[in-house]
């Protein structure tokens, strides 16, 4: 890739967080590294994964008022995880996991697990266990 | 406030080459990101089909996570301090330590703790690799090689993020150069590490490393055609852009960085091989670049029909290209 190649797209994520840097050649055919705002097709891939788990997060936050799942589900779909990623970032089985998910259970979690929670999304406990009434 | 002098903050392309760097170079070994990246052998390609992350296999353009922090100053010849924690307020005690000290240290984080980050690039992915350069009230300064300036992060966040659980679990990581040689002897040092790098693309005893990995890929593609599931085709295709763009790769699936390597290792050794690589493989890189915005078109528009085989025709191409680079390699001994 040629310095003028470089895309210099300026896009969205990348807003407000500076540039990245890329290998490019000169005209003398000498790498040089130089910045880059960012290029549209790298974009266009993430934001459909974005897209994708915010689609999700919105199905499952109706879903928690509606009383089918709980909290930990959306915010799992919030923060771009899935089950096992999520499992594996709380360090439980993912059975457990999953089982959290059932809003019986959910209710009936102590503290401490809800503040391993929370700690885990970066949110404050109320979050959590006052979600239907804060979003709703 | 606490910060460590005379060190130049350098925007790097990549996390783990850049921290590798950055160190040796405060230690007063002076070591350029694509010459760390290739002296490493870090140049790879993996697709493994039952590794899955996020539901999508993993397509990989290096080696494995870690492998420069742990391998690498042993091979130059560099005495090294790693260390790994149990305790997670004995790991923030000693980092306060060294930063009191003024010794630069080298951590690994997560980047979805990372709170400096875009929010939408906070992934699950526990390699990264930062440097620590000094504290201020209940904020750490980072030199984060692939940011253009100096972040910073919260006492708290940092903990989280250097005790995130799962996948390469960074493990509280800290690590710092304890003795450079002044000068190492590089003429050697890269043609044993390309003797290694060809060896591993071209013959790696398994299907999903290197050449034969880009070929199993591109068979794979071929199959996805049957499946007539759009949207996993579109995912599929996606993951595989994001592995070889997204910030830390250089662009072109690390194959741009490997030229930089090649061209300096041509001005080291002086041999007329190495700059006809260097080019190709910088001709490759564009390759790759093709390759993604092929199939970035077909993310992008949903509705087009998808022309898979000619997708995996280019991949191949890719890989065609890449071989005959090894091959001219294999006479650097």
């Amino acid at each position: 890739m040629k310095i003028k190649e470089v895309p210099q797209d300026d896009i969205k994520t990348f807003k407000g967080f500076g540039t990245k840097a890329i290998y490019a050649v000169d005209e003398n055919g000498q790498y040089t590294r130089i910045p880059t705002n960012g290029w549209e097709m790298e974009e266009v891939v993430l934001r459909d994964v974005v897209d994708d788990f915010a689609k999700l997060a919105e199905e499952s936050k109706s879903r928690v008022t509606k009383g089918q799942t709980s909290p930990i589900e959306y915010y799992m779909n919030k923060y771009f995880m899935d089950l096992p990623a999520l499992a594996a970032g709380m360090g439980l089985a993912k059975w457990r996991v999953k089982r959290h998910f059932s809003p019986g259970v959910f209710n009936k979690l102590n503290d401490k697990m809800l503040q391993r929670y929370a700690d885990f999304f970066n949110i404050e406990l109320a979050e959590l266990y006052r979600f239907s009434k804060i979003n709703s | 406030m606490n910060s460590i002098r005379n060190f130049d903050h350098q925007h790097f392309a990549h996390c783990e080459t850049g921290v590798m760097s950055a160190l040796l170079k405060y230690s007063g070994l002076e070591l350029s990101e694509p010459m760390v990246f290739g002296l490493s052998g870090t140049i790879c390609f993996a697709y493994l089909p039952f590794l899955k992350m996020g539901n999508m296999p993993l397509v990989s353009y290096r080696m494995f996570p870690g492998h420069i922090v742990k391998k690498f100053p042993q091979r130059i010849g560099v005495e090294y301090f790693r260390k790994t924690y149990k305790d997670q307020d004995l790991a923030m005690a000693e980092l306060d330590d060294f930063v009191e000290k003024g010794r630069l240290v080298g951590l690994q984080t997560s980047a979805y703790f990372t709170t400096y980050f875009p929010p939408e690039m906070r992934f699950q992915f526990n390699a990264h690799n930062i440097i620590i350069i000094g504290k201020e009230g209940d904020e750490y300064l980072v030199s984060d090689p692939v940011f253009d300036h100096i972040e910073r992060i919260k006492t708290a966040d940092l903990k989280k993020a250097r005790f995130a659980r799962g996948l390469s679990a960074p493990k509280g990581l800290v690590h710092y150069p304890l003795k450079s040689p002044d000068a190492v002897d590089l003429k050697k040092l890269i043609r044993k590490s390309i003797k290694k790098t060809v060896h591993m693309m071209l013959y790696a005893p398994l299907p999903w490393i290197g050449i034969k990995g880009i070929n199993h890929l591109s068979r794979h593609i071929l199959k996805l055609a049957r499946k007539q599931n759009p949207k996993y085709t579109r995912h599929f295709l996606g993951n595989i852009v994001r592995m070889q763009e997204e910030i830390g790769t250089g662009g072109g699936g690390f194959r741009f960085m490997y030229a930089a390597f090649l061209q300096e290792a041509h001005s080291a050794l002086d041999l007329p091989v190495l700059k006809e690589a260097s080019e190709k493989m910088t001709e490759v890189g564009d390759q790759w670049r093709m390759l993604a915005l092929e199939c970035a078109k077909i993310v992008k528009n949903k509705e087009a029909k998808v022309e898979l085989p000619q997708i995996a025709q280019f991949l191949r191409r890719c890989g065609d290209s890449e071989k005959q680079i090894y091959r001219m390699l294999k006479t650097v001994r």
